[in-house]
């Protein structure tokens, strides 16, 4: 939803979605990945995971700019520049990035958010040094040319169309964002408005190349089959010249008071299945009532994580009037984090009815709270992720490189399952009720559109 | 100049790096006392055990006629209630243990894979067993599943991916088994019936389909008792299912589906190649060429990068047990489609007639042998490749061999299947959406 890529069949589409706090859990012993990092003199952070199951290695270049950073009648420009940092530099040819990626049996890719962009490569251990010699030469030579950027405008509207438009659903979760946030960039579609991704142009895409992309506002990952000394050397070599550059400091707008809950509608004749959801403005690991985010995440698994939760349990099991619902808490975000419940009926069933019993649901949790050994399941299975994502290169990458530019600290990342962990009843019914305020909230419901 | 210099290196590289990935990753096959075979690689790195397995011949083709559906219905309800467990209580014994089990239907075989950290193995290996040789499908579990499903397809109904999808098997292998919906239609899911699931699930989970990729942190001596207890008591084996060889129909056609929607979803695709024709590699080598491998292929170069007209374009082979297909998509908006189609088709017709040059094949291998050990970075990955390579029968050396298999693949022989595979004339073309100045043939 927030998330977009450059491929859209990539795998890693559908993780990257996750909150950063999926990735990352515990077994209360602490550490998860590991990680050993370093500065370059020009501000680059540079951090090493090593892993030598296999002989392959990871990078991942992460700039703290994203789509919140855009300027007003801009939107799209952050991934549109995504997309044309494939199209050459000083010294390689428009799409050469990406060839010479492939000729040596790599996999690259890159996607951007609200908060971040991120660009990455997997590869045979001993490429390593092609992969980074490559990512940091178009981290300050970027040449870009109307010839090559016209056609990537036209293919960022296909991906427009693809994502959005042609779905009734999606269009609804943008409007939704549009109503649930009153002033913030967060409002925004990461990947644009039609008309205004239209006037995009060259000159804006290197104006906001040159003012966010500098080693001092990014951090460098190598996650795979390699030493700290190896890592070290390559970095110095290759992005140790580029000069730092100051960058903006990321101010946004803030909210203001919300004082009326908001209601969106979408009804669309392509709809046969209705769907009904609220989504709250809540506090995020970096921003609001911190001390509320790890909780929220333990209260939207017990309240609605899975087969087991208590409104898939009510609503789907034991009366038997909803197809799915379930609970989803965001808190990665560097301004705000978000809280959503969601339902749908079962085919032909009554839609206003299943939305009165869904917040009835809700209600009726918040008043009598969840049983302990709930509380303690929701935990367990939260905090198994965290060797689950020892599994595999790109979790480690992607847990820590959404901290950096998130708002969070690699210590942050590694403490993780420890603080899910030690989330007590207490705190859980405390952040219940502090995030469900209808007064920060939009309801929305999709509907099949009826002929008359 | 740098570039040409690296691909030499790469080249040489490459099979060292096969090397040094082949002791990473070193395959055991396992047999244990009751002769159950599992490929095995044994991994302490992480303390989790990974286990995929795939009834062979077993998937949705199997379904009954006017009870399509029922192999996906039964997948669902694998994990919804067995042995003396109901259906909420074994998913939070699930959860308890924060153990991963699925089971998933595909046209051909039926699957199921399980992962659960290594101190959780009893419980974890316990709830296979019963969810493969005790599933209940009591009835509540049953009717709720069915109304998922209902509400699905429903959900699913004016999806443009899905209907083209659903267009394209109904238009290429018209009266076959492989035409009908795997996913059903609310008239057959409604004729499902208890006896149908415990039955279809009867004749189909037996050791004679039975493959299993195991990975992780495990003995082998373990193994072998685990692999007793879970599937030792399954059938030896089971009917069999006469699905016949199919060759695609519609070559030369062109479906439009009418929908309001700005962007025209669109497939193409002809006969394609087996899994086990002498020519595979080439074919692999030619269509990663022509249409694959992420950010670069022909087809991308043409339709995305010089024209931008679209944001997602592909082509892939398609192997299947009883046919075989070359299908290839893209996504443009209305106006756009004819140039989409014309760009394509005289990619299709060139790739056929004048084949591909050296370099390109070059590159392709490169790329081929690279990019091929970069699915052993997790255990899933290496679990899917040990039930893949047991499928298509191939040798336990595999991944040592599988470079040599590539690298045999000369000029002559990419192009001659080039000439033989790709027929601009016999392509199937469904569309979704407006496309403008396009409409059925006949």
């Amino acid at each position: 939803m927030s998330v977009i890529t450059r491929f859209c069949s990539i795998a890693l589409h559908a993780f990257s979605l996750l909150t950063a706090s999926a990735f990352f859990a515990n077994d209360s012993h602490a550490v998860v990945f590991s990680p050993k990092s370093f500065e370059l003199d020009n501000g680059l952070q540079v951090v090493v995971i090593q892993n030598d199951r296999a002989p392959i290695v990871m990078q991942m270049l992460w700039y703290r700019v994203g789509a919140a950073d855009e300027e007003p009648g801009e939107s799209g420009l952050a991934h549109f520049l995504e997309h044309l940092l494939f199209k050459g530099t000083k010294t390689t040819a428009p799409g050469e990035f990406s060839r010479t990626v492939s000729r040596i049996g790599g996999r690259d890719n890159a996607f951007t958010s609200y908060d971040f962009t991120a660009y990455f490569q997997r590869v045979a251990a001993h490429e390593l040094e092609t992969i980074m010699r490559l990512e940091a030469d178009r981290m300050h030579n970027l040449v870009l040319t109307d010839e090559v950027v016209l056609p990537e405008r036209d293919v960022v509207l296909e991906e427009r169309r693809s994502r959005t438009d042609n779905s009734p659903a999606a269009q609804l979760r943008e409007q939704v964002r549009r109503a649930l946030y009153l002033n913030h960039p967060y409002g925004r579609p990461v990947i644009g408005w039609m008309s205004e991704i239209r006037k995009l142009t060259t000159e804006k895409a290197l104006a906001f190349y040159r003012k966010h992309y500098s080693p001092s506002n990014a951090m460098l990952i190598i996650a795979g089959d390699v030493t700290l000394e190896r890592v070290k050397d390559l970095a110095e070599k290759y992005y140790g010249p580029i000069p730092g550059r100051t960058v903006p400091q990321r101010v946004r707008p803030k909210e203001p008071p919300h004082r009326a809950a908001r209601r969106v509608v979408l009804k669309n004749a392509r709809v046969r299945l209705p769907a009904v959801s609220r989504t709250y403005l809540a506090p995020s690991y970096a921003s609001g009532e911190k001390q509320n985010a790890h909780p929220l995440e333990v209260l939207a698994q017990v309240l609605g994580g899975g087969t087991t939760s208590r409104l898939y349990r009510k609503l789907v099991v034991e009366r038997g009037i909803a197809s799915g619902a379930g609970a989803w808490y965001r808190g990665d975000g560097l301004d705000y984090g978000e809280f959503g419940i969601y339902a749908s009926p079962k085919a032909g069933g009554d839609i206003a009815a299943l939305e009165k019993a869904l917040f009835k649901e809700l209600d009726a949790a918040i008043v009598e709270g969840f049983k302990a050994e709930d509380i303690k399941r929701a935990k367990k299975l939260i905090t198994a992720q965290a060797t689950y994502v020892r599994d595999g290169l790109r979790a480690g990458p992607n847990a820590i490189g959404q901290a950096f530019t998130q708002g969070q600290t690699i210590a942050d990342v590694e403490a993780w399952p420890e603080r899910i962990a030690a989330v007590t009843p207490e705190q859980v019914m405390k952040a219940a009720w502090t995030v469900f305020d209808d007064k920060n909230s939009v309801t929305s419901v999709l509907l099949p559109e009826v002929r008359k | 100049m740098i570039g040409r210099i690296g691909a030499g290196i790469a080249i040489l590289l490459s099979v060292l790096t096969f090397t040094s990935t082949v002791h990473a990753t070193e395959i055991r096959k396992v047999v244990s006392d009751k002769g159950i075979v599992a490929w095995f690689v044994p991994d302490q790195s992480v303390p989790l055990i990974t286990i995929n397995f795939v009834f062979r011949g077993a998937g949705s083709a199997t379904d009954p006629d006017g009870k399509e559906g029922l192999a996906e219905m039964s997948s669902a309800l694998l994990d919804e209630g067995a042995g003396d467990i109901d259906s909420v209580d074994f998913q939070r014994r699930l959860e308890e243990i924060a153990a991963q089990m699925s089971f998933s239907a595909g046209r051909d075989h039926y699957s199921g894979r399980l992962r659960t950290l290594s101190v959780e193995r009893d419980k974890a290996f316990d709830l296979l067993r019963l969810a493969l040789t005790e599933p209940r499908f009591d009835e509540k579990p049953v009717e709720r599943i069915r109304g998922q499903l209902i509400a699905s397809l429903r959900q699913n109904a004016e999806n443009p991916q899905r209907i083209s999808g659903k267009t394209w098997s109904e238009t290429v292998f018209s009266g076959h088994p492989y035409s009908r919906p795997a996913s059903g239609t609310e008239q057959t899911l409604a004729a499902v019936s208890k006896v149908d699931l415990q039955s279809f699930v009867e004749k189909r989970f037996t050791r004679h389909r039975l493959v299993i990729g195991v990975v992780g942190d495990i003995s082998e001596a373990e193994l072998k008792q685990r692999l007793d207890r879970v599937f030792g008591d399954l059938p030896q084996t089971g009917p069999k299912f006469n699905i016949p060889e199919v060759r695609p129909s519609g070559a030369g056609k062109t479906v439009v589906i009418q929908k309001p929607i700005p962007q025209s979803v669109l497939i193409v695709g002809q006969a394609g190649i087996k899994r086990e024709d002498p020519d595979w590699y080439a074919a692999l080598l030619v269509t990663r060429i022509f249409g694959g491998g992420g950010l670069s292929s022909r087809l991308y170069e043409e339709v995305r990068e010089k024209r931008g007209l679209a944001y997602s374009v592909y082509a892939y082979l398609s192997p299947m047990e009883k046919s075989a297909l070359i299908v290839g998509g893209v996504a443009t908006q209305n106006s756009r489609v004819g140039e989409s189609l014309d760009v394509i088709q005289a990619e299709w017709d060139r790739l056929g007639k004048e084949g591909i040059t050296d370099d390109e094949l070059r590159d392709a291998k490169t790329y081929s042998n690279g990019s091929f050990p970069l699915r052993l970075a997790s255990s899933r990955g290496i679990a899917r490749l040990l039930v893949g390579m047991q499928i298509s029968k191939l040798g336990i050396d595999y991944i040592k061999t599988r470079p040599s298999l590539i690298n045999a693949v000369t000029l002559d022989d990419a192009n001659r299947v080039a000439r033989r595979l790709y027929d601009a004339d016999k392509l199937t073309i469904v569309i979704v959406g407006e496309p403008e100045g396009i409409s059925s043939t006949r």
